[in-house]
């Protein structure tokens, strides 16, 4: 046996006695971030495969949320930080070898997409806004210009989405010494559940039923998506090393079982993946719960992979004295 | 590029933690935070048990992934060398540094925010002297040097010595050393 007991005081506070800098900022902005990522993708697909008049909500009214939720979740980053005012810090340098400086110039590119990709559709959307926006001979020319440059717009917005969707897993992916997120299956895992809340927030916005009834189908294949993603990080963490071992551990009969299996896998997606299939089958039920329900397992994935990344260590101190320890000498 | 190590004896720390004050006392580390760190490692069974001392810190790796990770580019290797520092004027207190860190050695300096960590007492280096942990040990088990000098103290120590570092199998390449 080994047994490693610090015998020098060691409480720095969010440290020890395990790694926890991290709450609920970090996972809101990581869910509004997907989510984001989600509403781009698919605002830009309905406008790519020419199915605004099959989705006009998600091709035109959705995506005003996207900057919306955006600045929400870089409120969320910015109640995190512990060096407040140095936070312009991000914006004097691009630091290559960092994910995170990365996501700080992403995050600045996709604010002027989303504008851009708002305003192309404005004017058949929104159209009282859009009488304001044109009284403004700025706003009347940007709006001229992104509906002229429809399609392009489209494009770059596509293209940023699935940067910031999986930008969003990488952050924590690149993060060799939390082995719980070091596997390459968080970043495609994050923006699939990206997809699956716009997906989500479609079926609770849209009017139209056969808008509902689409992307309720697209739904069940990016949940099912998701559920194939998690069975391949767990196996990939099962195959692991020792450290990667110990963490799968905290989530297969661990202190993080309950919160993975029951409130993520079994509330936030196999029940709405049930829900949606019964309800695309003909069967009736509350439309807004299914949705609902997956936006909270957008979140509590998040949640969840954070915490248990932050566990997840290489080092096992004992931080104080166990007399149970004493059995194990024996 | 000056590659300085930290060379500790087993054998002959006895775990006192004067290490752990002597820090506290030249860092003026906030009550509470700790730069540094005793562990008391037990090994084997009823009566055949080994038990080492090892006074701990951040390793001030030559690969080091929380110089990579922070995004501002206030965690950064001094005056070309493997010493890691933080920038307080250029940290954001993101955290990311502390994530990145599979030692979890670096802490958050309260009130201020900042991110912090042992620095090896660069300020104490640069005019010739040893750390501040090293010149206060009574046993005299801590060394500090350079590697780059095979006649250093340091470097015929780790050549006439078996040694071992934390986690190597992290990649951080850690330069603080545990004679056997």
């Amino acid at each position: 046996m080994i047994e490693e007991v610090l015998v020098t005081a060691r409480s720095n506070p969010k440290i020890d006695p395990s790694l926890g800098v991290w709450s609920w900022e970090v996972p809101m902005y990581l869910f509004l971030g997907g989510l984001t990522a989600g509403i781009m993708c698919l605002a830009a697909l309905m406008i790519l495969l020419r199915k605004e008049d099959d989705a006009p909500w998600a091709a035109k009214k959705m995506v005003i949320w996207a900057p919306v939720l955006l600045t929400i979740g870089m409120g969320a980053l910015f109640l995190d930080l512990e060096h407040k005012l140095y936070v312009y810090r991000f914006y004097t340098t691009f630091q290559i070898s960092s994910p995170m400086s990365w996501g700080s110039w992403i995050l600045l590119l996709v604010y002027p997409a989303s504008i851009l990709l708002i305003l192309c559709s404005i004017r058949d959307a929104y159209p009282r806004i859009a009488s304001v926006i044109d009284r403004f001979s700025v706003g009347h020319w940007i709006t001229t210009y992104a509906c002229r440059h429809r399609q392009q717009v489209a494009q770059w917005s596509l293209v940023l989405g699935v940067f910031l969707g999986f930008y969003t897993g990488i952050l924590l992916s690149a993060f060799s010494a939390r082995p719980f997120w070091n596997t390459g299956f968080l970043a495609p895992l994050f923006l699939a559940s990206g997809l699956s809340s716009a997906a989500a927030l479609v079926v609770l916005g849209t009017r139209n039923h056969s808008e509902r009834f689409m992307f309720t189908k697209y739904d069940i294949g990016l949940i099912s998506l998701e559920l194939t993603l998690i069975a391949l990080l767990l196996v990939n963490l099962s195959t692991g090393s020792g450290a990667q071992l110990e963490a799968l551990g905290l989530v297969m009969g661990g202190e993080f079982a309950t919160k993975f299996w029951l409130y993520f896998v079994f509330t936030g997606l196999l029940v709405p993946v049930v829900l949606n299939y019964w309800e695309i089958s003909g069967g009736r039920i509350w439309a807004f719960v299914s949705p609902l329900l997956v936006l909270y397992g957008g979140y509590m994935l998040r949640l969840v992979t954070v915490e248990v990344g932050q566990v997840s260590t290489w080092t096992s101190y004992t931080h104080s004295f166990d007399p149970s320890l004493l059995d194990l000498l024996r | 590029m000056a590659h300085y190590a930290m060379v500790i004896d087993t054998k002959t720390c006895i775990g006192c933690g004067d290490c752990v004050v002597a820090c506290k006392t030249e860092n003026n580390v906030p009550a509470g935070l700790n730069r540094d760190w005793v562990v008391e490692a037990t090994r084997g069974t009823y009566p055949n048990l080994t038990t080492e001392f090892r006074s701990e810190r951040c390793n001030h790796c030559s690969h080091a992934t929380c110089v990579y990770t922070c995004p501002t580019g206030a965690s950064h290797y001094w005056r070309d060398s493997n010493i890691v520092l933080v920038d307080a004027g250029k940290c954001t207190g993101c955290k990311a540094c502390i994530a990145a860190c599979p030692y979890d050695a670096r802490l958050i300096m309260h009130p201020d925010g900042y991110i912090d960590k042992c620095t090896f007492c660069h300020h104490r280096v640069e005019k010739g002297l040893d750390p501040a942990c090293v010149s206060t040990c009574p046993t005299r088990c801590m060394h500090f040097g350079v590697l780059d000098d095979p006649n250093t103290r340091v470097s015929s120590l780790l050549q006439s010595r078996n040694y071992k570092v934390l986690l190597p199998e992290t990649g951080n390449r850690p330069n603080v050393y545990y004679l056997l």
